[in-house]
């Protein structure tokens, strides 16, 4: 298949702690893939080095050019440049701008395909106006499709738990990314919020042609999602496949329960 | 019940009041006619006072954590601060701005040249802490040595006056230019910085220029400062200092004007979104596409930008410069007006100069108790209204066919 995402043979060092060893991955083209692992296992930092938040020590991290088949290498670019590049993320404690309103945080994921500078912004041209109130459409648009237009003008620190968690998945769609990185999305959510962002996600999937790798512990939502899982446990990769197999793989039973004892 | 803990409490305050001034107010001795004056009144006089300010006090402090609790079920607060009820009523908006704006332009014909040029420097600081509020409020970057950029711009026209003869009109973009480069100068080593840590590499720039103009005698002539420097003409013509300062005071008007135009369609703007956005989280807004050095360095130099003009309409004004009118204080107060004003709201800074550079100088007879006053202001102030005089709103959007704003949820 196709892939959007090639992760090869990466590693992070953090002084002496090895963090990330040798982790391979590879997300397809409108593919689901749930990174899943013990507390500690290494997945944030794996979403952090892609992202480009901590630079890797070794490896590389290859994505799609946009519109084009090939791969190109993204190491050590800053994390707004990946972002540009079609990579959006959120975070696993909820990272919103609490002092803006709901859609002003959309429209800071739309910064990055704007184009007004200084002059454009105090000028207000014809160019600059058209830009801006696209800018609110579109990201108007995108808070209908997530069930957040009620709250437009809310600040987002008065939203509920689980409308901020969906604001930052909105937050990173109006990036236009063509791979989203969701960090424990369901995490503090109740049975029927996770059940309402699996049909969320699947949607996004679906209507937007977005590929997704999440990190999540919500093993229900994980088996329904995912069209492939990893599992990592102290950096290492150490099972990869379907739901049913890793369900059934002994080495996964062993990272999260612990070796069976012998009588 | 309540109106008897109330009571309780505030008798209690008084007095504890009367106990621990009772050795200093109420106790003298006489040394000539060596005897022990008790000064009964004194103690009253405590008593009642202490009792009264510690009602009042409660009675504020309830009155602010009803607000809270009403604002957090989401109930529709009615006691909405007056300011922002006047600014969303257009009916009584508009008005008023007709009238402050007719007010000002006739100021220099009704007040005395005295009055004008206070009304001068409050207009200088307006423009500076609307540039502070560019960095501060917006961006979230404390900055503590904004006076610099100032200093910037007063030594721009000074010196090129002195030496090239340039005038007031031609110093005056080239002392913007020199500020935005400074304000990028001070932000490329602090692009890493923030906090604590950021405030106290701006509090040394600050110093570092103030030190430099104080000492470097052949380029800045030391703490004597510069004299003699030239007052804005009109088109050539020299005016008398009664004209030059009336003129002075339109010039300042049309800045101000122009200030407020600016950081309004700034703040309005793609780049006024990510200076808020590096504000509330720094890496958050990286991950959404937002280039933070850039944005942090445009914030820098648009907010010097303004001190270094309002700097060269100050030697204009003053015709002297020396380094004791850019000292560390100077900053402190800009840093005043905007937090007591409120923190990125450009109507709220307006209001924070205006208070903070006019009381004083109307106040004149209780000069003493000047700093006194500033200090109860600003702590006052920090307990009542964290959010300045009038705090900053957000853009409100409509769509056509949204249903109303969503409460709760």
């Amino acid at each position: 298949m196709e892939s959007v995402l090639k992760v090869q043979n990466l590693g992070m060092n953090f002084g002496g702690l090895r963090a990330l060893d040798s982790v391979d991955l590879a997300v397809g083209r409108n593919e689901i893939v749930a990174l899943i692992g013990p507390n500690g296992a290494g997945k944030t930092t794996f979403f952090n080095c892609v992202t480009g938040i901590y630079p890797p020590t070794e490896g590389d991290i290859l994505i799609a050019v946009r519109g084009k088949g090939d791969l190109k290498r993204i190491n050590g670019l800053k994390p707004n440049r990946v972002t540009e590049k079609g990579l959006a993320r959120t975070f696993q404690n909820i990272r919103l701008f609490p002092h803006m309103t709901v859609l002003e945080n959309v429209m800071i994921g739309r910064h990055c395909r704007m184009a007004a500078g200084i002059l454009g912004a105090v000028l207000r041209g014809g160019s600059t106006v058209r830009e801006e109130q696209s800018a609110v459409q579109e990201s108007y648009a995108i808070l209908e499709k997530m069930g957040l237009a009620p709250f437009v003008n809310d600040f987002a620190k008065n939203l509920p738990y689980g409308a901020q968690r969906r604001l930052e998945i909105a937050r990173a769609m109006a990036t236009e990314p063509f791979l989203l990185l969701l960090d424990e999305p369901a995490a503090g959510m109740n049975p029927y919020e996770t059940k309402e962002l699996d049909d969320l996600i699947q949607r996004v999937r679906h209507e937007e042609g977005i590929a997704i790798l999440l990190i999540e512990h919500d093993m229900k939502l994980v088996m329904s999602l995912s069209d492939r899982i990893c599992v990592v446990d102290y950096g290492r990769k150490i099972a990869q496949g379907t739901p049913d197999e890793i369900r059934n793989n002994p080495a996964v039973i062993k990272a999260y329960l612990g070796e069976e004892m012998d009588a | 019940m309540f109106a008897f803990d109330r009571i309780k409490k505030a008798l209690l305050v008084s007095a504890w009041f009367m106990f621990l001034t009772f050795p200093i107010l109420v106790i003298r001795i006489n040394p000539v006619e060596r005897i022990v004056e008790w000064r009964w009144i004194n103690m009253l006089l405590i008593g009642v006072g202490s009792f009264f300010l510690s009602f009042v006090w409660h009675y504020f402090i309830r009155r602010k954590e009803m607000g809270a609790r009403r604002a957090e079920t989401g109930e529709e607060s009615e006691a909405a601060p007056l300011a922002q009820r006047i600014l969303k009523n257009k009916k009584i908006y508009r008005p008023a701005l007709v009238v402050a704006g007719i007010f000002a332009l006739c100021f220099p014909f009704i007040f005395s040249l005295y009055q004008t040029n206070i009304m001068i420097s409050a207009l200088i600081y307006v423009m500076l802490g609307l540039g502070l509020n560019i960095v501060v409020g917006l961006a979230g970057l404390l900055d503590l040595g904004y006076v610099a950029f100032y200093a910037v711009g007063a030594y721009a026209y000074a010196l090129l006056n002195y030496h090239f003869g340039l005038t007031f009109w031609m110093v005056l973009p080239i002392g913007a230019g020199l500020g935005a480069l400074f304000g990028i100068l001070l932000g490329f080593p602090v692009l890493r910085l923030r906090g604590d840590y950021l405030a106290i590499v701006t509090l040394g720039f600050g110093e570092i220029i103030r030190i430099i103009l104080e000492n470097w005698n052949e380029f800045s002539f030391g703490p004597s400062g510069i004299s003699n420097i030239p007052r804005p003409s009109l088109f050539g013509i020299d005016l008398s200092v009664h004209d030059a300062t009336i003129y002075i005071y339109y010039v300042m008007i049309g800045l101000c004007l122009l200030t407020i135009f600016v950081v309004n369609r700034l703040q309005d703007s793609r780049i006024g979104r990510a200076w808020i956005a590096l504000r509330e989280d720094e890496i958050a807004c990286q991950a959404m596409g937002i280039d933070k050095a850039r944005t942090k360095l445009t914030a820098f130099a648009l907010g010097a930008t303004w001190a270094g003009m309002s700097g060269v309409v100050f030697a204009a004004k003053t015709t002297f410069v020396n380094p004791a009118s850019f000292t560390i204080w100077e900053s402190i107060i800009i840093l005043c007006i905007v937090v007591l004003g409120g923190m990125g709201s450009i109507i709220g800074v307006i209001a924070g100069a205006l208070v903070l550079i006019l009381m004083p100088e109307y106040l004149r007879a209780f000069s003493e108790y000047r700093m006194l006053a500033f200090g109860v202001v600003l702590v006052v102030m920090m307990v009542f209204r964290p959010g300045g005089l009038i705090p900053n709103v957000r853009r409100i959007y409509t769509f056509k066919g949204a249903t109303e704003s969503g409460k709760g949820g």
